[in-house]
């Protein structure tokens, strides 16, 4: 009996259960001190459905055997350029978030290309070269933000009228467009966001149904054991350049879906940090450094997102102290360091 | 290596210092600045963050890579200089005495780090990173909520005006440029902060005479091969936990130096910026993951440290915008660790390679099994 247990127990991952725990202690004493259940539910699904999809960039990475995808800020910031042009061209509402997605794919198609390929130059290393791929490109599109010659006056600078502001507000273009796509209100302060819902579902049943044909299953065969694959016939560059195209244009799209739910525009050193979270989030669903799928995906981001959604406000609440950003460090990167210890482990055995 | 030796050669493998150069050689003329200016400057900067970046070479003599852990090395070292104003301990005690602060917590914390990253081997120093971030959690914990509440501060001026937790900046006026100035030199009107060349040449001389020791050869003998090293009777983990030690309490050290320079703490973002600036000094001045010696430390903080003063200067002269030359900085900084880690992992992979070829035979037949029997 003791022996099941410890074995359901490691097989879920302390951490995972613990961070289960708090979470369900956090949504148990929201009554207790006065605040309102509904709506902490309904921000918590928002965050989720913000979020999902940047999460779900994870999984084609890990799963070829690139590693965790710190270099998702390159996603983002195609995403960032399909949003931005879009607005340039003064399209509202569906039609301006389709043209941004539209703008951003072929855009996150091409830095994914090259990306994948400095990928499979620096095989072994991968996880620290994308981490600053991904901080180096940031810095880089600062400089582009500051000379690409966009002129829409609601976004660049008033008194230059050159240069985008660090902040670019949705308001009448596309804000909060999915989330309202269909609302389920339950009372005045539940808010369901079908709309952002639905593209995250059906975001994981693409990639879920992808890791089912010829290609997905060679995939993750060059992922889980490379020679093996090669043997089989598998060019494991190609598939590794291919994951790494998939995981940029999920970022990709998944940064319009943020912006659309945040109402905001953040450019400059706004998506320098925009891997951690999603990176921290997969973990905490169970994935490992090697293998991911999309229950890890679902799982980590309502747990994750639940943690960043609760813990501010019930410790406010509580405390009378602001220790958010405190516990949001620790759990995110004390979760991606348990990743990276647990896998020099299971190569020991 | 030595049986290549040609111009090509040398230039390849000094690639990154020579690419540093020759934008050094651009930029400087186009920053207008004058030479005494950019003398100066260098010299201070020498001084202030050599130390900080000597800090890193144990590790890689040791085979773990950069040690993006130094940074728990720079929250111990500020741990201690808060403690010293709070204190009110001014001059060289005041120096001496947030060291041995430092000196406890920083061994405490590099015995951390070093068995975090024994668990994770192969991939230490992306480990390494995340664990400063992770670090720099409980270091903004201890700071911003334990201090004035838990452990009691006299000097209300530290604190928050909430009462407790430790304000953004930290004026360190009592020690403020202490060490530089302990030996007053000028050449020329440029001033040249003896004592800490004096430091800074201490420490070289005792890291050469480290690397001869039994523990520094034991180091080497793991840098090039672990598996032959244990072969051999190194005890594995604990050469690497020393090692890790060794580099943490070398940069808390590098920060006091580094601090007192400065003269102010940016309570909650210092230590971050240490080590990637203190990691792409090291790679500008030809360092790699593999091997990094002493001049490289010391040409990567001059080439870095003029292309950090100059690029502002230059993007505003060039392009009419600052803040340009403000983002290209940032992004040299980050491109060029990018760069310099992409060149020695492909370089890394090419040597694999080459070996393999000339195991072909016998690997060909492995696979073939190896497919057989799965």
């Amino acid at each position: 009996m003791y022996n099941r247990v410890s074995r359901v127990i490691d097989s879920f991952g302390w951490p995972r259960i613990i961070i289960a725990i708090f979470l369900v202690i956090l949504f148990a004493i929201t009554p207790i001190i006065g605040m309102r259940l509904d709506t902490s539910l309904s921000d918590m699904l928002i965050r989720v459905g913000m979020n999902g999809i940047l999460v779900l960039a994870m999984v084609p990475m890990i799963q070829s055997g690139c590693g965790l995808n710190f270099g998702l800020p390159l996603g983002v910031i195609a995403g960032l350029v399909g949003a931005v042009t879009s607005m340039e061209f003064n399209w509202q509402g569906t039609d301006g978030f389709c043209m941004a997605v539209l703008f951003s794919i072929p855009l996150a198609a091409v830095l994914g290309f090259f990306y994948g390929w400095l990928l499979n130059m620096a095989k072994g290393e991968e996880m620290m070269i994308a981490t600053y791929v991904g901080f180096s490109s940031v810095a880089f599109m600062s400089i582009m933000w500051l000379i690409l010659p966009y002129r829409n006056p609601l976004m660049v600078w008033g008194f230059s009228g050159k240069g985008l502001r660090t902040t670019i507000s949705l308001d009448g273009f596309w804000n909060r467009m999915l989330d309202s796509f269909i609302p389920i209100k339950i009372g005045n302060h539940f808010l369901f966001p079908t709309g952002t819902f639905l593209i995250f579902a059906i975001g994981c049943f693409l990639m879920w149904a992808f890791f089912r044909t010829k290609t997905g299953v060679a995939m993750t065969a060059a992922g889980s054991n490379p020679q093996f694959a090669r043997a089989n016939g598998v060019d494991v560059d190609r598939m590794r350049m291919l994951s790494v195209v998939i995981s940029t244009v999920f970022g990709a799209i998944g940064m319009v879906v943020y912006e659309q739910s945040y109402g905001f525009i953040q450019l400059y050193m706004g998506p320098f940090y925009m891997a951690f979270p999603a990176v921290a989030a997969v973990l905490l669903g169970g994935a490992t450094i090697n293998k991911a799928t999309i229950a890890n995906v679902i799982i980590g981001t309502f747990l994750f997102q639940g943690i960043l959604t609760m813990t501010p406000s019930v410790i406010n609440e509580s405390l009378k102290t602001d220790m958010s950003e405190v516990i949001r460090i620790v759990v995110s990167n004390g979760m991606i360091v348990y990743a990276l210890t647990r896998k020099g482990k299971e190569r020991k055995r | 290596m030595k049986r290549r030796f040609s111009l090509s050669g040398i230039v390849i493998s000094n690639l990154v210092p020579i690419v540093f150069l020759i934008f050094a050689f651009i930029a400087v003329p186009l920053s207008g600045l004058s030479v005494r200016y950019l003398v100066q400057e260098i010299m201070t900067r020498l001084g202030r963050d050599s130390f900080l970046v000597l800090s890193l070479l144990v590790p890689v003599m040791a085979g773990m890579g950069l040690n993006f852990g130094m940074v728990l090395g720079a929250m111990a070292g500020q741990i201690g200089l808060i403690f010293i104003s709070d204190w009110g301990v001014v001059g060289v005690p005041g120096i001496l005495v947030a060291a041995l602060i430092g000196t406890p917590i920083s061994i405490a914390l590099g015995l951390f780090c070093g068995s975090i990253m024994n668990r994770a081997k192969g991939r230490e120093m992306v480990t390494s990173y995340i664990l400063g971030f992770f670090m720099d959690g409980a270091y903004q914990f201890f700071i911003l909520y334990c201090m004035g509440s838990l452990i009691i501060l006299r000097n209300p001026e530290l604190l928050l005006s909430r009462g407790y937790g430790v304000r953004n900046t930290v004026d360190l006026l009592g020690i403020r440029q202490i060490l530089d100035d302990l030996i007053p030199l000028s050449v020329g009107g440029i001033q040249i902060p003896v004592a800490s060349f004096v430091l800074l040449a201490t420490l070289c001389l005792i890291l050469v005479w480290f690397s001869r020791t039994k523990l520094g050869q034991d180091m080497r003998a793991l840098g090039r091969d672990m598996a032959v090293a244990d072969g051999a009777g190194i005890s594995v983990a604990r050469t690497r936990i020393i090692a890790i030690v060794i580099s943490t309490l070398l940069a808390c050290y590098g920060q006091i130096v580094s601090l007192q320079n400065l003269g102010t703490i940016n309570t909650y973002s210092s230590h971050q910026q240490v080590g990637i600036f203190a990691i792409a000094a090291l790679l500008v001045g030809g360092g790699s993951v593999e091997k990094a010696t002493i001049p490289n430390v010391f040409i990567g903080v001059l080439l870095f440290h003029v292309m950090f003063v100059v690029s502002p200067m230059a993007g505003k002269n060039l392009i009419g915008d600052a803040q340009l030359g403000e983002y290209f900085r940032v992004f040299v900084s980050y491109g060029i660790i990018a760069v310099t880690l992409l060149l020695h992992a492909w370089k890394h992979r090419r040597e694999l390679r080459d070996r393999r070829k000339a195991e072909d035979s016998a690997a060909v037949d492995d696979s073939r099994s190896e497919g057989a029997a799965l």
